[in-house]
């Protein structure tokens, strides 16, 4: 999935020499030891294993088991950072495609048995080089390890192919738990329905449909923490059984995020006893249009079709009912890669005078000989926030003269729907669980090389602009590149629509502290920095 | 269950018909039968309000008005407006359109198709008959509900297949119903003197069963009317019926409707009291057509 | 007798197998998938060979009848296997929800048929009086209504006036009978509503039609005391029909209250249906449609039997 870059040497070096110290509490008081945090769950983990689930039902309840060797760091908003969690230091080779980490001494299992560098290469192999018959989500997003050493207890290497600067973000998944190497060695899947790990908490109990206890770990590494004395995470699957019970106070939070009218009855109901953090979610909405459908090839109607969004009052609006609020670009806005919201203005369908976009977009369809369009547009089958999303565009391109159907299509179809190509416009997602603009913008390169590429479409230039981009050796060059890249898909060939960048909220109790929230419902989960006042 | 159907019911109520003049039979049942006539005038106000939507709506119930979200009642917007801005009563009078469609649309195919398989089932006996009441009762043993789900899953969620989707499982229910009217009639010893005289198997159906199983037609029709307007309302409030835009009752009770049922309650509230009173007068009126028709048979 | 009896019990079985066959090759036509749908989660890229090795895992990669006998055989010797979703045994994920949807299946007939027997034999009684009317509109009302709707009216009431909420866990009745109650009371409610509307409109009907009898005119000719006659003949032979509806109806609930359990957060049956349907889970879908077609099934025979012992006509059919 990676591609080839050479050299990147000043970020290379910015994220190897930094951070070599581990986190300091954030806290502006002092932080309290005690007490059991209580949050909801919408979703139960499939299996335990980190390295085969893709859902976050498998992260809330069970990262705090674990550690990883690097992870973001908990109290940066943005969760771009990495720290090392289980990684005391790090450096990368010269040509950069060497990285040795040097890991934590002292660390014990939950068994007690003592973590050495054979665990975290047994930990990698199994993410990347799976035995026959064990299932890894993510091998795919390692292409360029070449091979894992452990030439020493205390010293873990990673050959890389070739260099890539993104390789250390990468490595932060928060999926990538580090498993005891005697375990999978014995039995390969027994991580899928146990759990031993050298996390903050010890596991205590889980009840299917019910709840999952973790108690406080007194042999931590990390001395001082925990805070807390134990965690119970209690699934729910309808949205307002959470609600209710933030609301009723029997449960301090929900860690994927809330709608704004559910935000705004828990407020109202607690008042002050209610804390809201709220960020950008790395996620959003995307507009597929089958360039393979008539007259979607010609890129005046794809234009015409971004051009009659007025995404600054659909923002303001649409922020009071669904999950969704910034105008943005390829990149979640605050983030070190994000074009800030001057620049973008300079987009089709970006700029402020929706009168005149609104105008040029009917003389790009009248001269695309498209003037009455009507097509269907089939949306997923998810309430939120498809749902709204999709009454606002079809509200939008009626102001154009198009006519628009909504037809939904089952989460479970959907996918086929998407990749069959069965469709003339259809509602798409990016959703990342980290951000950065590889991850990020992978998909949008041409068919042939993104599989997930739904509209349909060959593009050399934008090619050649992603690998740009990624080979970028200097910040400004990457910077310069990206906003070409974006120009491009977005403006100049609008091979795709970006609606609204989806908008986290987590109203949370006063009580909770040392959690910071970040735009991904992925990152910082291991609840070590959390702790409870009274 | 044994039905029993007088075979001149419909006779009867067609020569008083004749006798009093159409004005007259409609002055006898409202006497008679007020119940049914206060139904039978509320379904007709309906379906003229839904002929009617685009002369007596005040404004376009697609049009979405950010500047007037969740805006309650007032002059300007007689049942407030929506999470978007459209006009609640807009919407609710187009919705009597996606209603009757669907309700006349899945209860007449669906009465139909059941009457032509009970009949024939019924007339043609034996083996036809036994597979066909045992495909008729694996339909009915199937869950209403997955069923329709199923068939929305599989050939697309649009108008026409939801009605599909609401009919398929009302066809069994009626075939059974009429099976048994017409099985009645078959026995009648004028039916084998009309074998006998050597009139043909279609004028037969044509001239002896199906007057006579038109009364729990009409019946099961109008019981249906109502059952599929619920149905449509339940699927397209789990989202498997109509989609936004379109202004439908059950869609409007969906979604943004519950999340801001507190501080906008208007939007639950009008909708539902839409599907129950067009309902209810598909029922009343049902109801007293059974009355008149034949008192004695037993609908649910 | 015995016969009749024999053959209606016979004549289930097709009909079974029929729903078997029905639904396994209903749920293979409707398009979509669960592996597919299991490991793309949020992100939509998932690796062809993780989709084939979980595929063959449930042995989707067999050919059709394979599957079938497979499932088939597994039913006859009451192993209803995994679910597809989760990887628990069957029996066991029902179990978890099987409780509450028994216990609120319970509690709406009772509360229905408590409503519906005095008012439809009173409205039966006095038939055409304001009675009877008042009965007939309370019960064509609880037919139309919307059951769900009426959930959604009753939470918006207990929030904005009694400022209270039901409780959103399911705590089961011997664990804490009052939480229990308190939760499953509303949505009772509403659905008893509904099935104390039909239960009344039969009751009704069959009332009259008993009263209209030859023998109770003769009864009453003898000179019977009304109470009497009531007593010992109409009601108890209206209650035939009365009771069969009842039985239906409850059959119904079980697994059928799809969208009142959404509005009021109960982990039921009809929940489970709705959720294995939508994640393509064929042996949960296979496994639950067979225990709904067989609750109906069998209290439809149990209804036959009913009426072939009734009226004697029926059993030579």
């Amino acid at each position: 999935m990676r591609l080839p870059i050479v050299g990147r040497v000043t970020i290379g070096l910015l994220l190897a020499t930094a951070l070599a110290v581990p986190v300091p509490a954030v806290a502006q008081d002092k932080p309290r030891y005690g007490g059991e945090l209580t949050f909801v769950v919408p979703s139960e983990p499939p299996s335990f294993d980190g390295h085969r689930e893709e859902t976050f039902g498998t992260i809330h309840p069970i990262a705090p088991h674990y550690n990883t060797l690097f992870r973001t760091d908990p109290t940066d908003n943005t969760g771009t950072k990495v720290v090392g969690d289980l990684a005391e230091s790090w450096q990368f080779s010269k040509d950069m495609r060497t990285l040795t980490v040097k890991i934590r001494q002292g660390v014990k299992f939950h068994d007690g048995g003592l973590l050495t560098s054979k665990d975290v290469k047994a930990s990698y192999d199994h993410i990347i080089f799976p035995p026959a018959g064990v299932a890894s989500s993510r091998k795919g997003a390692y292409i360029v390890v070449e091979a894992i050493e452990a030439p020493d207890p205390q010293t873990v290497r990673f050959r890389l192919k070739w260099p890539e600067s993104s390789f250390l973000l990468n490595l932060a998944s928060p999926y990538n738990f580090i498993y005891r190497a005697e375990t999978l060695a014995k039995d390969p899947r027994w991580y899928e329905t146990h759990i031993n790990g050298t996390g903050p908490f010890k596991f205590v109990e889980y009840v299917k449909g019910s709840h999952w206890v973790g108690k406080k770990n007194p042999d931590y590494w990390d001395k001082g923490k925990p805070y807390l004395d134990g965690y119970r995470a209690v699934f729910m699957t309808s949205s307002s059984a959470m609600v209710a019970a933030v609301r009723g106070e029997r449960a301090h939070a929900q860690f994927r995020g809330f709608s704004p009218s559910e935000r705004d009855s828990i407020v109202q109901a607690l008042g002050n006893k209610i804390t809201v953090q709220e960020s950008p979610w790395n996620c959003v909405i995307l507009v597929a249009i089958n360039h393979e459908k008539k007259p979607f090839g010609d890129k005046r109607v794809r234009k015409a079709l971004t051009l009659a969004l007025d995404r600054y009052e659909g923002s303001k609006a649409l922020s009071k009912i669904a999950i969704v609020k910034d105008v943005a670009g390829i990149q979640v806005p605050g983030t070190p890669w994000a074009t800030p919201p001057a620049e973008l203005e300079k987009l089709a369908g970006y700029g402020k005078d929706i009168a005149a976009n609104r105008a040029e977009a009917k003389r790009l369809l009248k001269e695309a000989g498209a003037e009455n369009l009507s097509f269907t547009y089939k949306n997923r089958g998810v309430a939120m926030p498809y749902e709204p999303l999709a009454v606002w565009v079809i509200d939008q391109w009626r102001q154009i003269g198009v006519t628009v159907k909504q037809e939904v299509v089952e989460a479970a179809a959907y996918y086929a729907t998407l990749r069959g190509g069965d469709f003339e416009v259809a509602a798409d997602f990016q959703c990342g669980f980290i951000v950065e603009p590889d991850l990020d913008i992978y998909k949008f390169q041409s068919a042939s090389i993104s599989h997930a590429n739904y509209s349909r479409y060959e593009d050399k230039v934008l090619d050649e602009l992603y690998v740009k981009q990624a080979r970028a050796v200097d910040a400004e060059e990457r910077r310069k590149a990206l906003r070409a890249f974006e120009k491009r898909l977005l403006d100049e060939e609008v091979h795709y629509i970006y609606t609204l960048q989806w908008h986290r909220i987590i109203p949370h109790s006063a009580k909770m502290h040392g959690w910071t929230i970040t735009p991904s419902h992925y990152l910082n989960q291991q609840l070590d920095t959390v702790w409870l006042s009274e | 269950m044994a039905i029993n159907v007088p075979f001149d019911a419909v006779e009867l109520a067609a020569t008083q018909a004749a006798r009093a003049g159409w004005w007259g039979t409609v002055k006898d049942f409202s006497r008679r039968r007020p119940l049914g006539a206060a139904g039978a005038a509320v379904v007709l106000l309906l379906v003229l309000v839904a002929f009617s939507a685009n002369l007596i709506a005040p404004y376009d119930p697609e049009k979405v008005d950010f500047g007037a979200m969740l805006a309650r009642p007032s002059a300007a917007h007689w049942l407030g407006t929506d999470a978007f801005g459209r006009d609640v009563l807009s919407r609710l009078i187009y919705g009597s359109r996606t209603a009757l469609l669907v309700g006349f649309g899945a209860a007449v195919i669906g009465a139909t198709a059941g009457a032509v398989l009970g009949v024939g089932s019924a007339f043609f006996g034996g083996r036809v008959d036994l597979y066909l009441q045992r495909v008729m009762d694996i339909f009915i043993a199937f869950p209403l509900i997955i069923l329709a789900l199923a068939i929305v899953a599989i050939l697309g969620n649009t108008l026409p297949n939801l009605i599909m989707a609401i009919t398929i499982p009302m066809i069994p229910r009626c075939a059974i119903v009429i099976r048994s009217s017409a099985l009645s009639i078959r026995e009648m010893p004028y039916v084998d003197a009309a074998r006998a005289a050597g009139f043909g198997n279609g004028r037969i159906i044509l001239r002896h069963m199906l007057p006579n199983v038109m009364a729990p037609y009409l019946i099961m029709l109008t019981s249906f009317l109502g059952q599929a307007i619920l149905l449509e309302a339940s699927l397209s409030f789990l989202g498997l019926g109509v989609q936004e835009p379109t202004a439908a009752w059950g869609l409007m009770l969906r979604g943004a409707a519950v999340d801001f049922a507190e501080s906008a309650p208007w939007m639950a509230v009008f909708p539902g009291l839409a599907i129950s009173l067009a309902v209810f007068a598909f029922n009343l009126f049902g109801d007293s057509l059974r009355d008149a028709l034949d008192p004695k048979l037993r609908t649910l | 007798m015995w016969k009749y009896i024999v053959k209606r019990f016979f004549l289930m079985i097709p009909t079974l197998l029929g729903v078997a066959v029905f639904i396994f090759f209903l749920m293979r036509i409707v398009p979509g998938d669960i592996v597919e749908l299991r490991f793309s989660g949020e992100s939509s890229y998932a690796s062809k060979e993780n989709l084939a090795a979980e595929r063959a895992r449930f042995g989707l990669d067999k050919p059709l009848w394979r599957q079938f006998v497979t499932w088939m055989w597994g039913v006859v010797r009451l192993d209803f296997g995994t679910s597809m979703w989760t990887g628990a045994p069957i029996l066991e994920e029902i179990k978890l929800r099987f409780a509450l949807s028994l216990q609120l299946a319970i509690m709406a007939t009772a509360i229905g048929v408590l409503i519906a027997l005095p008012l439809g034999v009173a409205a039966a009684l006095k038939q055409d009086t304001w009675i009877d009317y008042l009965a007939r509109i309370v019960s064509i009302a609880g037919i139309a209504t919307p059951s769900f709707w009426l959930g959604i009216l009753m939470i918006l009431t207990l929030l904005v006036v009694f400022h209270w909420l039901p409780p959103m866990v399911y705590t089961p009745f011997w664990v804490n009978p009052w939480q229990n109650v308190i939760q499953l009371i509303w949505p009772a409610l509403a659905v008893g509503y509904r099935l104390s509307a039909v239960v009344t409109r039969m009751t009704r009907s069959a009332m009259l039609e008993v009263l209209r009898e030859d023998y109770i005119r003769t009864a009453r000719a003898k000179g019977l005391v009304e109470r009497l006659i009531l007593k010992r003949h109409a009601i108890k032979n209206a209650m035939l029909p009365v009771l069969t509806v009842t039985g239906i109806e409850f059959a119904f609930l079980m697994g059928g209250l799809v969208v009142t359990e959404q509005v009021f957060n109960l982990n039921g049956l009809g929940l489970l249906f709705v959720q294995a349907v939508a994640r393509r889970d064929y042996t949960m879908t296979q496994a639950l449609v067979l225990l709904v077609a067989s609750v109906f099934i069998i209290v439809n025979f149990f209804m036959d039997l009913m009426y072939g012992w009734l009226d004697p006509r029926i059993r030579y059919r």
